[in-house]
């Protein structure tokens, strides 16, 4: 008999017709007259909201991953790509991207749509120039991007009034140049309410993930990256805010049932950066183990707000701001302060500072140990993961790495990934169970 | 005279080694081009640029995951072991994201007395960035300040501006030089040249340029008339080894765009009262690294502009192998030097060259320009 009990996340239906609306609006978005825009994950979002309830996004990030996760399809994308001069270790992503644009094939039907204007932010060094070509290749679309690389946010850096001016700055520049392009005039109270929504979302992801503490772990990594989708689509949009709302509601009930996301639960561990999309069976693989990833640096923290507190050495959800703002610049200031605190930005400046919120989620959500995929396909989150194995296993967890590529398949071979596994768990003394 | 910078370019430690002791001053250790040096000379600072060494190691693997640049492995090895062990600070301007891995694992590992982080802005062409690189080095010079215990005055930084304005002017002039038809220098020679320029102290550099300018070049034959002009570019490159091979194929090579050549000398400071926001304007305004090329692509305008000036025949493109940042620019770059009637070669570089492989692409491209120019 399990050990726990354990139940399908109501929820999780709900997410997916979320993410169905999003992209079908996107494609639909000129049938009504509406704008539709492509920029990161990353990406201010909130800001282009200012221009008006008809406006849609594409975002990259979860484009590629959606193509990585059609074998065939990101295959054709990425030879493509190639067949067009760019080199096979770009970002899997953006190749996956620039693959659909040059076979004019939308990864869910249809034609690629073409968006009219691009709005992205740059910290990794292909976000800026992923959207450089991208307007080349559609014949030259509008283009402004923000750069949000002004050094670490607290507490291992400063965020002085002077780096949210350049940022802020930047930000009230585009929404003159937003104006320019579209021709619309912009609304600062739909922007303050896309702001407010996004704070919702990022704060109230981060605490969806806190509760995976709790022992059984309600949420498993490989369900997880389906509900943290939502904010790389568009942490901005009211519905996205409300599904973290009701979310959080039923994982919390989750807890204090003790319903498990891993019925069998006996070991816990994190991973670190994109899985490989078309091989995500690797956690389905760890729970004939019993083991549950609860989560990533990655799910928890690419969307999700999060303060580092070092004298507790724990990470917490980032409270929301204290009020509403009232204005364009106080809104733009507010969204610049709370996204640069965001996790995954902080160790693009150190390894080190990744090292320390690794190792404070090993600590506080008691793992056994980490998986740190190597991953190939993306130069950015892969930055310095050498050095978070080192200082990982320093503090005494085992780590395991395996490298891949969360976009390219022809670079991930899941048989020798699960013999990893499988020494893995018996260096963690675990053994399968039945199942 | 000439051959002082090959010197400078092999005894890069004991020269630094010898700096010290003579001056009592400190050693800054530095990792990327955008680093005001400026600032660090007005401190009485030798600032010297870190650079791989070209010979196989195996003592990066549990620091930098294989799938970053070779040149960046090559920079930590030499951290690593030990060769820069002078260093009493180490800093890097941002830039990509490869070598600031090198930065931060010698950081973590081998800590010299001082380390710095600047957050040089990447959107250099939003006016956005002047104020806040001005307020990023005013950040920057009061740190200085501390670490040296010494107040850097205005009269300091003009010092400062002066010996690098001073040493880009005279690198511009050693460059003009090989305009000529007959380039007196080769390639080889100002590729010594110019890498050498960033961490010999300057004035030193600067005399050793004139002289050669002056003194050295005028009448001097090497007879590179007739030869094939070319240019390169691309990313880090101060592989002697392979511009050797290059020449040795009956090329002569008469500028570039690389950080280790033109880029690190091209502008100047244009003084104003306002010393650091003086500064700041010429790191935001020089030739670009492609990691801040954007939403306009002016690397194009820039090396077509190097390509006529310097009227070259050919331009052979580097990469280091998974140099993201070039990576991204160098099929435009290449149909934009193929729209001006200048075809390219693409080679992709590692730590060491596979002179043999890469003689014959070479040689088999200098014969289709050879062919270009008979019809
Ligand atoms: S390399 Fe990674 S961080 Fe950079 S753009 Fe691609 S997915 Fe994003
Ligand atoms: S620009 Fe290219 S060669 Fe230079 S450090 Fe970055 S990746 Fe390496």
């Amino acid at each position: 008999m399990a050990k726990y009990p354990t139940e399908t996340l109501l929820s999780w239906s709900k997410a997916k017709e979320i993410r169905e609306t999003y992209y079908k609006n996107y494609a639909a978005a000129h049938d009504k007259g509406g704008i539709r825009w492509v920029g990161g994950a990353w990406t201010f979002d909130a800001v282009p909201a200012g221009l008006g309830g008809d406006v849609y996004s594409l975002t990259s990030e979860p484009y590629g991953a959606s193509c990585a996760f059609n074998k065939d399809f990101s295959t054709r994308a990425m030879e493509a790509a190639e067949t067009a001069g760019y080199a096979r270790d770009l970002c899997a992503y953006m190749r996956n991207y620039w693959g659909s644009i040059l076979m004019n094939e939308y990864a869910f039907g249809g034609p690629f749509p073409k968006p009219d204007f691009i709005w992205q932010d740059h910290i990794c060094c292909s976000h800026a120039k992923w959207y450089q070509v991208v307007s080349e290749l559609e014949g030259g679309i509008p283009m402004f991007c923000v750069d949000v690389a002004v050094g670490p946010a607290e507490p291992f850096g400063t965020l002085t009034e002077a780096k949210i001016d350049y940022v802020a700055g930047q930000i009230l520049d585009g929404i003159e140049w937003l104006e320019k392009t579209t021709g619309r005039t912009y609304d600062d109270e739909l922007f303050i309410e896309a702001c407010w929504n996004d704070f919702r979302s990022t704060s109230k992801w981060a605490q969806v993930c806190e509760l995976n503490k709790a022992v059984p772990a309600p949420l498993d990594e490989k369900t997880m990256y389906s509900l943290y989708v939502l904010a790389t689509l568009q942490k901005s949009w009211g519905v996205v805010a409300d599904y973290y709302d009701e979310l959080y509601d039923e994982v919390k009930d989750r807890v204090e049932r003790g319903i498990a996301a891993v019925p069998n639960e006996q070991a816990r561990v994190m991973s670190d950066t994109q899985p490989p999309w078309s091989a995500l069976k690797l956690f389905r693989y760890l729970e004939q183990y019993g083991v549950v990833s609860v989560g990533s640096l990655y799910t928890f923290g690419l969307e999700g707000m999060w303060d580092f507190d070092p004298a507790s050495g724990d990470l917490v959800p980032r409270p929301m701001p204290s009020k509403k703002p009232t204005t364009r610049e106080e809104a733009a200031r507010e969204l610049v302060r709370w996204h640069l605190h965001k996790p995954e930005y902080q160790h693009f400046y150190d390894c080190d500072y990744k090292s320390q919120m690794m190792i404070a989620m090993c600590k506080n959500y008691g793992l056994s140990g980490v998986m740190l995929h190597y991953n190939r396909g993306c130069e950015g989150l892969s930055l310095g993961i050498a050095e978070n194995r080192l200082a990982i296993q320093e503090t005494g967890y085992p780590v395991m790495t395996f490298e891949g590529n969360m976009g390219d398949e022809r670079e991930f071979d899941l048989g020798r990934t699960m013999q990893r596994v499988d020494a893995f768990m018996e260096t963690l003394g675990v053994k399968k169970v039945a199942a | 005279m000439i051959e002082m910078f090959e010197e400078w370019y092999k005894s890069r430690h004991e020269y630094a080694k010898e700096w010290k002791d003579k001056t009592g001053g400190k050693v800054m250790g530095f990792f990327c081009t955008y680093v005001p040096e400026e600032i660090l000379l007005a401190a009485n600072v030798l600032p010297v640029r870190i650079l791989g060494s070209h010979e196989p190691q195996n003592v990066t693997e549990p620091h930098i995951f294989g799938m970053y640049c070779p040149f960046c492995r090559d920079c930590l090895a030499q951290g690593l072991l030990g060769r820069y062990d002078y260093l009493d600070g180490m800093m890097i301007a941002q830039s990509c994201l490869h070598i600031r891995q090198a930065f931060t694992s010698w950081k973590k590992h081998m800590p010299p007395e001082f380390t710095y982080y600047l957050p040089m802005p990447h959107q250099v062409q939003s006016p956005r960035s002047i104020p806040f690189l001005r307020s990023e080095l005013e950040t920057f010079k009061t740190a200085v300040e501390q670490w040296v215990g010494k107040e850097i005055t205005d009269a300091d930084l003009d010092r400062g501006i002066e010996l690098m304005n001073a040493s880009r002017q005279a690198m511009r002039d050693l460059y003009d030089t090989r305009k000529t038809a007959n380039p007196p220098m080769t390639g080889l020679e100002a590729m010594y040249a110019a890498v050498s320029n960033q961490w010999i102290d300057k004035a030193e550099h600067t005399a050793v340029v004139r002289d050669v300018i002056q003194k050295e070049l005028p009448g001097r034959n090497l007879g590179l008339e007739g030869k094939t002009r070319l240019m390169i570019l691309g990313s880090e490159d101060d592989d002697t080894a392979f511009v050797n091979m290059v020449e040795g194929c009956g090329s002569v090579i008469v500028t570039d765009d690389h950080c280790t050549g033109s880029r690190y000398f091209w502008n100047q400071v244009e003084p104003e009262e306002d010393r650091l926001l003086a500064i700041a304007k010429r790191y935001i305004t020089r030739p670009a690294c492609p990691t801040k090329d954007w939403p306009q692509r002016t690397r194009l305008d820039h090396v077509r502009m190097l390509a006529k000036q310097w009227d070259v025949a050919g331009a052979i493109i580097i990469q280091q192998k998974f140099c993201d940042p070039h990576e991204l620019d160098i099929p435009e770059q290449r149909k934009s030097l193929d729209g001006i009637g200048v075809p390219t070669l693409f080679l992709e570089l590692d730590v060491t060259v596979p002179v043999g492989q890469f003689k014959i692409r070479v040689e088999a491209f200098l014969e289709m320009l050879a062919e270009d120019d008979l019809f």
